[in-house]
């Protein structure tokens, strides 16, 4: 089993005749994920990598039956391109693109309270069902198939963790980067239960950074709601506050909230053991299977 | 990306929010002749963007041109903070019998817009919203409505702004929340706005930072922001040329790499074992050789740093192109400034590692090991 997508899922990639879109729509046909159309406006009749592209996508997804869409959209079109996206018959939008403004953001958050179709990121790398499918630009060749889930707002510290996981001959379910953003789709608490959901997830990672407060909302989760044990890693202990941290959602407020230190105490009080390091996270996941 | 005070005055000014005249300087002859202007007395207001200014001395009030020039010659040249002193904004002294605050930002756990007022404003704002949460109205915006004005007259009230001024501040409210919508703003605030014994508003600070990605529809902030770098120090305007994400710490072991997550998760290790940060660093995806000489130039340019440690885990970035991008940087150097500890890992990382040039680098296969040496290296030159 697995969260998210698996083998089934029917993909369209939105923005496929773009230079990233291309790469990675080849990308994921290589790893096996079924990309069956594109969706870029003017384009429609065209063909990449052998799938057929379309200028919409309400047209792309009823054609080819798709069920989510992966989007490699400009910053400046991105946002629309999402709503585009929630207002079609998908169950998913996975957006890649980095550099979304947040008060865009603000009103696809709004959308998302309106509609069934679910996202995830922007600024993320997407989600992985090693060996079935993936939605994004994750690195295939590092995953492999087994019992942890893992949930994290940043894509090479995911390859990180996964790389200590996998030297301990360790696999996924699923692996899902929800992005680096202030506002995105799927949070952790949303991702956290599913996993919870799937009896195939022995027991999950989760790695967090400093700024805002999802993981302190995953951390009253954890405690109240979830059987399945939880690992996590916090990034950014070492960050000074008021200091954007690469991510546009990784800063410590003035006022202190957002820190490291909060989140790692809250997780900690609720069950969930938080490793010091990358190789730590390996250590304790391995200890619980 | 913050504007300096006096340009964000000059944007809520436009936007038709009441300030005080002022005029900038940046010599103390100026800083007279501004506040001759002006008229007496004034507040002499270093123009650098970070907050607590006056706790840290960088402004004054001043009643006569000796005052001024006194006041001028003392904040000019200042490191304030960590930031240059280069300007100074001369503003006429306003004579208040109440601090308000009013301020629209992001409030990201709700994905909301939320607009703020309260009557303690001034200095102390950010302690009474961490000791007393309640005396700060807040309104959430609906950004697909934008702010009501039954909700900006809520906020006035709930607040307990005096009816006097009331229609006064519920119409700065609305006029700060459009121009935030408008210019893409993240945090425009304004602390305090006064409130006369005339019962006029004036707002006699003003803060209004930008969202960075939203400046591509912002071409005039834009070039405010970059009008306004005259405090930066050179590594940061070395970073803005360069295009990295940059921020400079306090410790001696230069950090490189790839993705915010784990760039951060890289200085926590050198904490970890005992060394110190002395920046962070992300290169971003892709390998080209050019970034690569770009970022070991930033950290060589740090005079704090003693060691390097450069840690890569490619993804669709690939570990053998990495390493000729690291061989021809440093094969520019007749001498390595410091040295450097590189670690790749993910697609190609044993040819990565096998092309590497041990006589320029040293080569560590694990992301702790790479991090552990650097921090000995870093010892090694302060001892």
């Amino acid at each position: 089993m697995s969260i998210f997508v698996d083998d089934s899922t029917r993909v369209i990639v939105q923005g496929i005749t773009g230079g990233e879109g291309e790469f990675h729509a080849e990308q994921m046909l290589e790893y096996g994920t079924d990309v069956v159309g594109g969706a870029v406006p003017g384009r429609g009749g065209q063909q990449v990598h052998g799938v057929p592209v379309y200028d919409t996508v309400q047209r792309a997804a009823e054609e080819e039956d798709a069920d989510a869409s992966v989007i490699f959209v400009p910053p400046t079109f991105a946002a629309d391109a999402i709503m585009e996206a929630l207002d079609s018959p998908l169950d998913l939008a996975v957006a890649i693109t980095e550099g979304i403004p947040t008060q865009d953001m603000s009103r696809v958050k709004k959308r998302l309270s309106e509609v069934d179709t679910e996202l995830i990121g922007p600024n993320c790398p997407g989600v992985i069902t090693p060996g079935e499918t993936k939605l994004g630009i994750l690195p295939g060749n590092i995953f492999s198939s087994g019992d942890v889930g893992l949930v994290s707002r940043s894509g090479t510290l995911t390859y990180q963790v996964v790389d200590n996981l996998t030297e301990r001959g360790i696999g996924q379910t699923t692996a899902v980067g929800i992005g680096g953003d202030p506002i995105i789709g799927t949070t952790f608490v949303d991702a956290l239960r599913k996993f919870e959901a799937d009896d195939d997830t022995e027991a999950v990672v989760m790695c967090g950074e400093i700024g805002g407060e999802d993981e302190e909302r995953a951390a009253e989760y954890i405690g109240a709601e979830m059987d399945t044990p939880v690992v996590g890693f916090i990034a950014g202990r070492t960050a000074p506050p008021g200091k954007r941290m690469g991510h546009a959602g990784a800063i410590v407020s003035g006022s202190g909230t957002g820190t490291a230190e909060s989140k790692i105490d809250a997780l900690n009080e609720a069950g969930a053991r938080v490793g010091d390091t990358p190789e730590q996270v390996a250590d304790y996941v391995e200890d619980l299977l | 990306m913050k504007l300096h005070e006096y340009q964000a005055k000059q944007v809520f000014a436009d936007a038709g929010i009441p300030t005080p005249r002022s005029e900038l300087a940046a010599s103390v002859d100026e800083a007279v002749s501004a506040a001759e202007e002006v008229g007496y007395p004034v507040a002499v207001k270093a123009q650098v963007r970070v907050g607590g200014r006056g706790k840290a001395g960088g402004i004054e009030l001043a009643d006569g041109e000796g005052e001024v020039r006194e006041a001028a010659e003392s904040i000019l040249g200042m490191d304030l903070k960590g930031y240059h002193v280069d300007r100074v904004l001369v503003e006429e002294a306003v004579d208040f019998e109440n601090e308000l605050y009013v301020g629209v930002t992001m409030d990201r756990g709700e994905g909301k817009p939320v607009a703020m007022v309260s009557t303690r404003g001034g200095v102390n704002i950010e302690e009474v919203a961490e000791e007393d949460p309640h005396a700060i109205a807040r309104e959430h915006v609906d950004p697909a409505f934008g702010l009501h004005p039954y909700q900006a007259r809520r906020a006035v009230f709930e607040a307990g702004v005096d009816r006097a001024v009331a229609t006064d501040v519920a119409s700065v409210l609305t006029s700060l929340y459009q121009l935030w919508d408008e210019k893409g703003g993240a945090d425009a605030e304004i602390n305090p706005l006064m409130v006369t014994a005339d019962d006029e508003v004036i707002a006699a600070d003003a803060v209004f930072n930008v969202d960075e990605d939203a400046l591509f529809r912002q071409p005039v902030l834009e070039e405010m922001g970059e009008e306004g770098e005259f405090d930066e120090d050179e590594l940061e305007r070395k970073a803005d040329e360069y295009d990295f994400d940059y921020v400079r710490l306090d410790g001696n072991v230069g950090i490189i790499g790839n993705g915010a997550g784990l760039v951060m998760t890289t200085l926590d290790l050198v904490d970890h074992y005992g060394g110190a940060p002395a920046n962070f660093l992300d290169v971003g995806g892709g390998a080209k050789a050019e970034r690569i000489a770009n970022a070991l130039d930033m950290v060589f340019s740090d005079e704090n740093v003693d060691s390097v440690v450069f840690n890569i885990f490619g993804g669709i970035t690939r570990g053998d192109e990495v390493a000729r991008g690291i061989n021809a940087a440093l094969g520019e150097f007749d001498e390595i400034p410091k040295p450097v500890v590189v670690r790749l890992a993910g697609t190609n990382w044993q040819e990565g590692m096998e092309i590497l040039d041990e006589d320029l680098v040293t080569v560590e296969e694990t992301l702790e090991d790479a991090v552990q040496r650097a921090v000995e290296y870093a010892q090694e030159v302060e001892a």
